[in-house]
């Protein structure tokens, strides 16, 4: 609250904005990230890019973008036009229904102290 | 030039609504609320008025839509009574504390059960802790009076609170009498249009309205709403004087009437009061001294100046039209508060009258102030006028 949105600076009641009024909020700048327990490891070798996890990704942590080039997934067949990359883990909160609904199997959920990678 | 218009409370309200020209008015029809709003749907459909009327299907969703016009920067108003009051509560009590400066008539009604439609003051009274500045008003003149008042002072920026404007039930809200209507042109200069510092559709500023605040917040808000309340007793002044300069009235928190010299006064509210002047003078007539004071600004309460206003009547009277069941009754509880720190007090007497709009007549007021004048009363004790035993 107050001027800069941080929760985290207890205002007294003089220098909050009137009725609890805040200034803007975005998600962006609300790293869910943080809660994750589980993290989802992601095999692009075993990916279609089929975007069913892009779609069901309630914080759309899992950016795309467009490449005519292509990327290299499942068979080793080369993917073009929307392809996914790694997920956000900024925003990721490890709820798993990209794992769920990979068709392929292609996302692993493992425990968040059992990764090497450092993101 | 003002004219004067044989109007009923209900039309003086929608004449003040008229001349205040809000952008959105969100209302349900309540029983003996209804005419306001009829009244100034005509006002729309003839295009008299901008305003965009939100036809809702409940008081709920009639204050809800109000909050979110007033939110979105848009001066925004509803009017209710009695169990339109009581089911729109949710989003009530929420409009104080997201300080949105929205005027709501209120024609006052008893709340059920009994289902009754007729006057009292508890659909009011029940909403005197929440936040809302409150007037009540005698007749159809004050209320008109009053609604302009009330959204100069709701929108000043050092307040933003809600305003409920009361008139009674009936006696007042469907009563045709002649009331003064101000000039269109010096009353629009007064009341302006309104000017928020922010407001949800300015895009290029954006902010949040409406979080959740835990306990680590929650009281810091509603200090500051206190904060606002405690601005509205000046504001109020400043304002009243300046409406004056087009009606020539005065605008106190109450009126006092006879009662420098009062051997015993009463305090009542609204229409009643009317009738009680009408006592006082009677009473006066035939020597006895004895005087009236009318609460108009009943939230924030001004305690001080009705300590000094009563300090030196040996006996006061209060006639609520409402009960607070268990406790004394809501305006009696003020004006014993208001006593209490003087080291000499008027003996007082909690009266109750009027519940579901039972009539009270010049007779039974003249009873009250002849047991006043008797020294019979009990501070302690709640007796009823017009009650069958």
């Amino acid at each position: 609250m107050g001027g800069n949105g941080k929760m985290t600076e207890k205002k007294g009641w003089k220098d909050l904005m009137r009725g609890a009024d805040l200034p803007p909020a975005s998600s962006l700048e609300y790293k869910t990230g943080s809660w994750r327990t589980l993290r989802p490891v992601w095999d692009p070798d075993k990916c279609t890019h089929c975007m069913f996890c892009v779609a069901y990704c309630p914080d759309m942590a899992i950016p795309i973008i467009k490449s005519e080039k292509g990327v290299k997934g499942f068979n080793g067949r080369i993917y073009k036009g929307t392809v996914r990359l790694e997920s956000d883990f900024d925003f990721c909160k490890g709820c798993g229904i990209c794992a769920v609904e990979c068709p392929t199997h292609a996302i692993e959920m493992i425990r968040e102290e059992e990764t090497t990678s450092s993101e | 030039m003002s004219t004067w218009k044989p109007l009923s409370g209900t039309q003086a309200v929608a004449e003040a609504m008229r001349q205040i020209n809000p952008d959105v008015v969100a209302a349900y029809p309540i029983t003996p609320q209804t005419p306001i709003v009829e009244f100034f749907a005509q006002y729309v459909a003839n295009g008299v008025v901008d305003t965009e009327t939100i036809p809702v299907e409940s008081e709920h969703s009639a204050m809800s839509a109000t909050v979110g016009a007033a939110a979105a920067g848009a001066r925004a108003m509803c009017a209710t009574a009695s169990q339109g009051l009581a089911l729109m509560w949710e989003v009530v009590a929420a409009v104080p504390g997201l300080r949105l400066p929205i005027v709501m008539p209120i024609v006052n009604r008893a709340l059920s059960a009994p289902i009754n439609i007729h006057c009292d003051h508890s659909d009011s009274m029940g909403a005197t802790t929440i936040g809302w500045i409150q007037i009540f008003s005698e007749n159809g003149q004050e209320a008109y009076e009053n609604m302009l008042l009330a959204i100069r002072l709701a929108e000043h920026p050092d307040i933003l609170l809600p305003v409920m404007v009361m008139q009674d039930g009936f006696i007042t809200g469907h009563s045709v009498e002649n009331v003064e209507i101000f000039d269109d042109a010096k009353v629009r200069a007064f009341v302006g249009t309104r000017k928020p510092d922010r407001y949800l559709l300015d895009v290029e500023h954006p902010y949040t309205i409406g979080p959740l605040a835990l306990p680590d917040y929650y009281f810091e808000i509603k200090r500051q709403q206190e904060e606002a309340m405690r601005h509205v007793k000046k504001v109020y002044m400043e304002t009243g004087k300046e409406l004056s300069k087009i009606t020539g009235k005065e605008y106190p928190y109450f009126e006092s009437y006879k009662l420098d010299d009062a051997d015993a006064a009463i305090v009542i509210l609204s229409s009643a009061a009317g009738t009680a002047k009408d006592t006082v003078d009677k009473m006066r007539a035939d020597g006895k001294k004895v005087g009236l004071l009318k609460p108009k600004l009943f939230r924030p309460f001004p305690y001080k100046e009705m300590r000094k206003a009563l300090k030196d009547v040996p006996v006061v009277g209060v006639l609520d039209r409402s009960m607070a069941f268990g406790a004394y009754a809501p305006v009696y509880a003020e004006i014993k508060n208001a006593l209490f720190e003087l080291d000499k007090r008027p003996k007082l007497q909690s009266y109750v009258f009027g519940l579901g709009g039972k009539d009270i007549f010049k007779s039974d007021i003249e009873k009250v102030f002849n047991e006043l004048l008797s020294g019979e009363v009990n501070s302690e004790e709640e007796r009823y006028i017009g009650l069958r035993g």
